[in-house]
């Protein structure tokens, strides 16, 4: 299997051993032709986002204004931080300068002559990693003023990168571009988009990493052949990383619409001491979970995915067996929500807290009569009720890991405590009364 | 104490204009070599900030604030970060952070009076494939047992 994102070639993370592979060739036939054919090969090569919403990649460049007096930004999103999401790092440490390439299609097809990668600040060893990269391809004439005489053209774009500090929500768009301006990681109300209103009120692209590390191949390859691997509505390849109950964890690069059982299975070595699978998050720890006994025939591509009730999401596939407790694991995805909501909207800054304080007395049994109910009834508050797709984040695994094994929450219910929780829930921030 | 950059990293701020069309906007990596210098984002280190950035002291503290990696306390010299987020979870990482607790002696958030260590439960750092792990200062320590993670500690003088 051809791999595109993560060749099988040794050290090709330096840049004479990129380069002696056909690396900055793309840009070279990119910058021969006009930023619409560029984007029409894009959209018609079928690419489709790898940061979670699967957004045509094509057409989301041709949002931006073609006729404007603004500068024009495209801001690389490397914030990874979804837990059970491990894949752009293995980029930046593996062939950051196919990145680089596809940063510089990107900004030559949108006209920016500025981009920011953004990655988040735990990430010290590979964003120094990626600067390293970053400087080599400065030196060699490829980024910034020296690429028009390089390349012989009036085009130009700098990349700087941008370190995060410590904030899941920044990997929202519109939080992420915040940061980047230097202010508190709030995600803004949309519309306006960001191809008309982003980066300091200009005409802004936000991608994620590994979606612009398969531009350069679509570049040297036509839209044909990439249009012709893995899943056919949501072609080419994907880093699945897998994580949890399995045997070999780590980041496989397959065609799309691979069959989620053959990646944990075949891929991934299956599962230690042979044990049954409960519960698979297949996208990354916001995507609603899947009962280990409808895996059967899922195929790992966006459609396929919404088909099965789910989401593809980072592609992040959480493996856990028979013996976990779920309970225990949806409280600790709620408590992460809950540590991470920016605080804006009341739903989400509000109900996080209230879902975790319920599923933490559910893991100790100390369940409520009405916990079920009160616990759904958060998440369907928060869900749809928020600026930003992280109330959605926060309520999705809990709406749907409590019905899909609502055996399970059931069985840690103490019918005999009856208390007026509804009451108690409401009234927590000015009582001293705790409820744990 | 009063705080000023070094010449050295007032370079480095200096240098950091060239990459945003506003000063602001160098806010985040200016206070990291800030934190560099200083070990922790003091009242000081934002009266200083503001004012090379020509934004409201408001404005830095808001960022300081929002972001976790920002110390605001001084931390120890190994600052001890474990990941309970789920991929690790599934591995065994309550083991772990409960073992490093008793071990140390610290609650979440704790500082150790010889200041030695700092102890903080994070979220996931990313490391899911290599799970359990913990960061100590900016090095992720992977694939970690009770038994090695106690090891790496002892190892920490």
């Amino acid at each position: 299997m051809e791999k595109i994102v993560l060749p099988e070639i040794e050290n090709l993370h330096k840049i004479d051993v990129y380069r002696a592979n056909g690396g900055y060739e793309a840009i070279k036939k990119a910058l021969a032709t006009t930023p619409d054919e560029i984007i029409d090969t894009v959209k018609k090569s079928g690419l489709r986002g790898r940061g979670g919403a699967a957004f045509s990649c094509g057409l989301k460049w041709s949002f931006m204004p073609k006729t404007t007096d603004k500068p024009k930004y495209l801001c690389v999103n490397g914030d990874e931080s979804e837990p059970g999401s491990f894949k752009d790092r293995q980029i930046f440490e593996y062939n950051p300068h196919q990145c680089i390439e596809g940063i510089l299609i990107a900004s030559y097809a949108i006209g920016a002559n500025s981009a920011y990668v953004y990655i988040r600040g735990e990430y010290h060893k590979w964003i120094k990693l990626f600067q390293k990269a970053l400087d080599d391809a400065y030196d060699a004439g490829l980024v910034g003023e020296k690429m028009k005489t390089t390349f012989g053209t009036k085009f130009h774009v700098n990349i700087y990168v941008h370190k995060g500090a410590g904030a899941y929500i920044c990997g929202e768009e519109s939080s992420l571009m915040n940061s980047i301006e230097g202010k508190r990681g709030y995600p803004r109300v949309k519309p306006p988009f960001p191809a008309q209103n982003g980066l300091w009120g200009n005409p802004t692209t936000i991608n994620n990493v590994e979606t612009l590390t398969n531009v350069p191949a679509i570049i040297n390859k036509g839209w044909e052949w990439f249009s012709k691997i893995g899943a056919e509505k949501h072609p080419g390849t994907i880093l699945y990383g897998v994580s949890g109950h399995v045997n070999k964890p780590g980041v496989y690069e397959l065609p799309s619409g691979t069959l989620l059982t053959d990646i944990i299975y075949n891929y991934a070595g299956g599962v230690p001491g042979n044990k049954k699978i409960k519960c698979v998050i297949p996208g990354g720890s916001s995507m609603p979970p899947l009962r280990g006994d409808q895996l059967e025939g899922i195929a790992m591509d966006a459609d396929s995915l919404k088909a099965a009730g789910s989401s593809i999401g980072t592609a992040g596939i959480m493996v856990m067996d028979e013996d976990t407790d779920l309970v225990r694991v949806l409280a600790r995805i709620s408590k992460f929500y809950y540590h991470e909501s920016c605080g804006q909207c009341t739903p989400c800054r509000e109900g996080t807290g209230w879902m975790l304080k319920i599923l933490n007395r559910m893991a100790a049994g100390q369940g409520q009569k009405d916990d079920i109910e009160l616990l759904l009834s958060v998440a369907n508050n928060i869900d749809g009720n928020t600026i930003c797709a992280l109330g959605e984040a926060a309520a999705w695994p809990v709406k749907f890991m409590v019905s899909r094994f609502r055996e399970e929450f059931e069985s840690r219910m103490n019918n005999s405590l009856d208390h007026p929780s509804l009451n108690k829930v409401h009234s927590m921030r000015h009582s001293k009364i705790t409820v744990e | 104490m009063e705080f000023k950059f070094t010449v050295e990293n007032h370079e480095k701020v200096v240098k950091l204009f060239d990459n945003y069309p506003t000063k602001k906007a160098a806010v985040m990596p200016v206070l990291y070599i800030a934190q560099e210098q200083n070990g922790y984002i003091s009242g000081e280190v934002i009266k200083e900030v503001s004012t090379i950035l020509e934004i409201s002291e408001e404005d830095v503290m808001g960022v300081v604030t929002f972001y976790t990696m920002y110390h605001q306390h001084m931390p120890g010299k190994y600052h001890l970060q474990v990941c309970t987020n789920v991929s690790c979870m599934l591995r065994g990482a309550y083991d772990i952070w409960e073992a490093v607790k008793t071990k140390t002696g610290l609650k979440n958030g704790e500082t150790s009076a010889d200041g030695l260590f700092s102890l903080e439960e994070v979220e996931c750092m990313g490391s899911c494939g290599t799970a359990p792990m913990i960061a100590v200062n900016e090095d992720f320590h992977d694939n970690l047992t009770k038994e090695t993670a106690l090891e790496l500690i002892d190892s920490l003088k």
